[in-house]
């Protein structure tokens, strides 16, 4: 028997993703559709019959009529016009039970394509208990298809339809379609079918009436939205902080156990300065990411995203932006790389694209250990008022990075080429409890999708780093450290004649090349070119010889520097894969080098003047 | 009278959506998302920062849409002006009994 290929297809929100987990379960693969950033979620499950059967779950869309690439890739998918992806045997159209009367004109429209399709009738549950009825027998004679009810968050809730799919293909439903139809004919449509079939209780104050009333309230609720941002942000940070030092250490041991264990040569140093630090390098940000995503699955799934978009719209929306912008730019104060990954649930990809672009702005923690190490050297420790004038300094340098984001936000809306209105047309879906599986399914495919496509370019970029920082080796009379010799030192000297105009010296200029792989690294390189060993000790030795060897512009240049640090290969890695385009690590590379040199410059200049 | 004017809490009927220019996106998606002759609307809340954006409810579901969009959207507060043929007669007693198909 040869294996059926079906395709869910439904608006957003009608729980086709969790009736997708529910029939797949683990057995899924997410990628994307080609040459689009569009994820494509594909599965498989043995029916009873013994028939594999291949499940491909179609982005959400509620017309054919497609407003995002989202909904272009769904209607051509459904259409069998999208090239390397063959007509799906049957349409399994999934419409939530309580929100009929804006799922069932989709459903007419999908059954205008005249293919198999089986309409599944989801959250039967839920509209029980409000008390809708809905004569199914009787809808699915007036559709003129199959029509079988599932609970998608419920084990076996959809043994209906599993069952209705292994028996034989459904006939197609004939439709004859007016062409001087009006507008709203598929409405009127809609009508009459629920008029038919459907039974609706006497209206009454829904729950979520009461709960929007406080979660959307002009106080209140940007007061509860700042306590779930605040937990997020704590989260991200402090929760995944011991996790990553776990991680840290265990690979920092891995390293000096195979140090121990090998003779000493280039492939030791190959393995541990290169391959052990470079995973490392790439597991560290896994715990930043599965808490950001915990946290965004869950507020997802209970319907409290698009609330706090909607909270949030006018001021982001303001400096060109939308109110989805805000989780991915929150979460681009731990890093970058999970803030970015965010913006997939931005559908209007003119926004996402501005959101990815002004991530890197965000004080990402990696530039802490700088920042921490610069001020230490050289901001004075002493009381400003109530306040700490190195704490003052931190928090500049903190709302430095939250007008930049505004501010080139601002300036990318008003010299953009598509100047065209882009809407919010958000819908707020009814509140749920968020489902255990479901959640975990989406954090393993974020976990998964990170690590294959991100994590092999982390590992080569760093490998690449160590290579450039290790040959040609020290010559046996070597006085200086060994970097000095190395193409990395040999590139800092070089790079010294850009940098020298807003101060910085080819020390600094030395630190910025492995500095490349990661911010917080710039640190360690600068240790490692004033010939300190490794440790603790050695950041705060390196303070003090930097308090003595630097000028104050110096150090403040490179503090401006690092406000739009250009030189994250890992950001500009994961923006090359969210976007499908090279053009935009080149355009988000460019404007934040040009930002920074410019910030610096002045900087320099500036307290050059001044001291 | 525009979606945008009408005020919160108050139970209006759609009269239609004006297109902006001659294909416009967001009025076909608005008409694709409920936003049809005779639909009851009301206005549940509006963004904390300059009344923007609007929170509406159209037939079952909840929308948030900027006050851009929501102009494009014509209502009326009489229902029997725009009533379509297969709306319920009781439509006006409460614009949460568009759910009631009797």
């Amino acid at each position: 028997m040869t294996a059926l290929r079906i395709a869910l297809v439904g608006s957003p929100n009608c729980g086709k993703t969790a009736l997708f987990n529910l029939l797949t379960g683990s057995r899924q693969k997410v990628a994307n559709y080609a040459g689009v950033t569009v994820e494509r979620k594909e599965g498989h499950y043995t029916a009873p019959s013994g028939r594999h059967v291949q499940v491909l779950d179609l982005p959400g869309a509620y017309s054919f009529d497609a407003a995002s690439p989202d909904e272009a890739i769904t209607r051509d998918v459904c259409h069998g016009r999208f090239a390397g992806e063959a007509r799906p045997d049957l349409l399994v159209c999934v419409a939530d039970a309580t929100n009929l009367r804006l799922h069932l004109r989709f459903v007419l429209e999908v059954r205008r394509l005249g293919q198999p399709m089986v309409l599944a009738l989801n959250m039967m549950d839920s509209a029980r208990r409000r008390g809708i009825a809905i004569d199914t027998q009787k809808l699915s004679q007036r559709l003129g298809i199959p029509v079988v009810e599932t609970i998608a968050v419920r084990r076996g809730g959809a043994e209906a339809l599993v069952a209705r799919l292994d028996a034989e293909l459904p006939a197609v439903a004939r439709v004859t379609v007016d062409v001087n139809e009006p507008e709203d004919a598929l409405h009127a449509e809609v009508r009459a079918l629920l008029a038919d079939a459907v039974v609706f209780p006497p209206p009454t104050h829904s729950l979520d009436d009461s709960i929007d009333r406080w979660a959307l309230h002009p106080v209140w609720g940007v007061a509860v939205l700042a306590v779930v941002m605040f937990l997020i942000f704590q989260a991200v940070f402090s929760w995944a902080a011991p996790m990553q030092d776990g991680i840290e250490a265990g690979f920092a041991a891995t390293g000096e156990w195979l140090a121990a264990t090998m003779a000493d040569g280039p492939l030791r140093s190959l393995l541990v300065d290169g391959v052990i630090a470079g995973v490392g390098g790439v597991l560290v940000f896994l715990p930043q990411i599965l808490i950001l995503f915990a946290f965004i699955l869950v507020l997802e799934e209970s319907g409290y995203l698009p609330r706090a978009a909607f909270l949030l719209d006018r001021m982001m929306f303001k400096a060109g932006l939308t109110g989805r912008s805000f989780i991915p730019l929150l979460s681009s104060y731990a890093c970058a790389i999970p803030g970015i990954m965010a913006t997939r649930s931005i559908q209007d990809p003119r926004d996402r694209l501005a959101t990815i672009l002004v991530a890197p702005l965000t004080t990402c923690s990696a530039r802490l250990p700088v920042y921490a190490l610069l001020i230490g050297a050289f901001i004075p420790d002493r009381a400003v008022g109530w306040f700490n004038l190195q704490g003052i300094v931190l928090f500049a340098l903190y709302a430095f990075g939250i007008v930049s984001v505004m501010a080139v936000a601002f300036v990318m809306k008003r010299f953009r080429r598509d100047q065209g209105e882009h809407a919010l047309l958000l819908e707020l879906p009814a509140y749920r409890l968020p489902n255990a599986r479901d959640v975990a399914i989406g954090l393993y495919e974020r976990a998964a999708i990170f690590l294959r496509r991100v994590g092999g370019i982390i590992l080569t970029l760093t490998v690449l780093m160590w290579f450039l920082s290790t040959f040609p080796g020290p010559p046996p009379d070597a006085t200086l450290p060994a970097i000095e010799y190395s193409l990395a030192g040999r590139l800092g000297h070089a790079l010294h004649v850009i940098f020298e105009p807003i101060g910085f010296n080819w020390q600094i200029c030395i630190a910025l090349v492995p500095g490349l792989a990661a911010r917080e690294v710039a640190v360690s390189a600068l240790a490692t070119v004033y010939a300190l060993s490794g440790g603790d000790a050695a950041a705060t030795e390196l303070g003090q010889i930097i308090a003595l060897q630097w000028s104050l512009p110096t150090a403040l240049s490179l503090l401006a520097w690092y406000v739009f640090a250009p030189q994250c290969l890992s950001t500009l890695a994961v923006i090359r894969r969210e976007t499908n385009s090279w053009r935009n690590v080149a355009i988000a590379a460019g404007y934040l080098f040009a930002l920074a040199y410019l910030a610096s410059f002045l900087t320099y200049r500036i307290a050059l003047a001044l001291t | 009278m525009r979606l945008s004017q009408l005020p919160k809490g108050t139970a209006a009927w759609v009269v239609g959506v004006e297109t902006v220019d001659a294909a416009d996106p967001i009025a076909r998606r608005l008409r694709d998302l409920g936003f049809v002759r005779g639909e009851p609307v009301r206005i549940l809340a509006t963004g904390p920062f300059g009344g923007d954006p609007l929170l509406v409810h159209v037939v079952d579901t909840r929308f948030a849409l900027r006050r851009s969009e929501a102009a494009r959207v014509t209502v009326t507060l009489d229902a029997l002006a725009s009533a379509p043929a297969a709306a319920p007669a009781d439509a006006k007693v409460d614009a949460f009994a568009a759910g009631v198909v009797p």
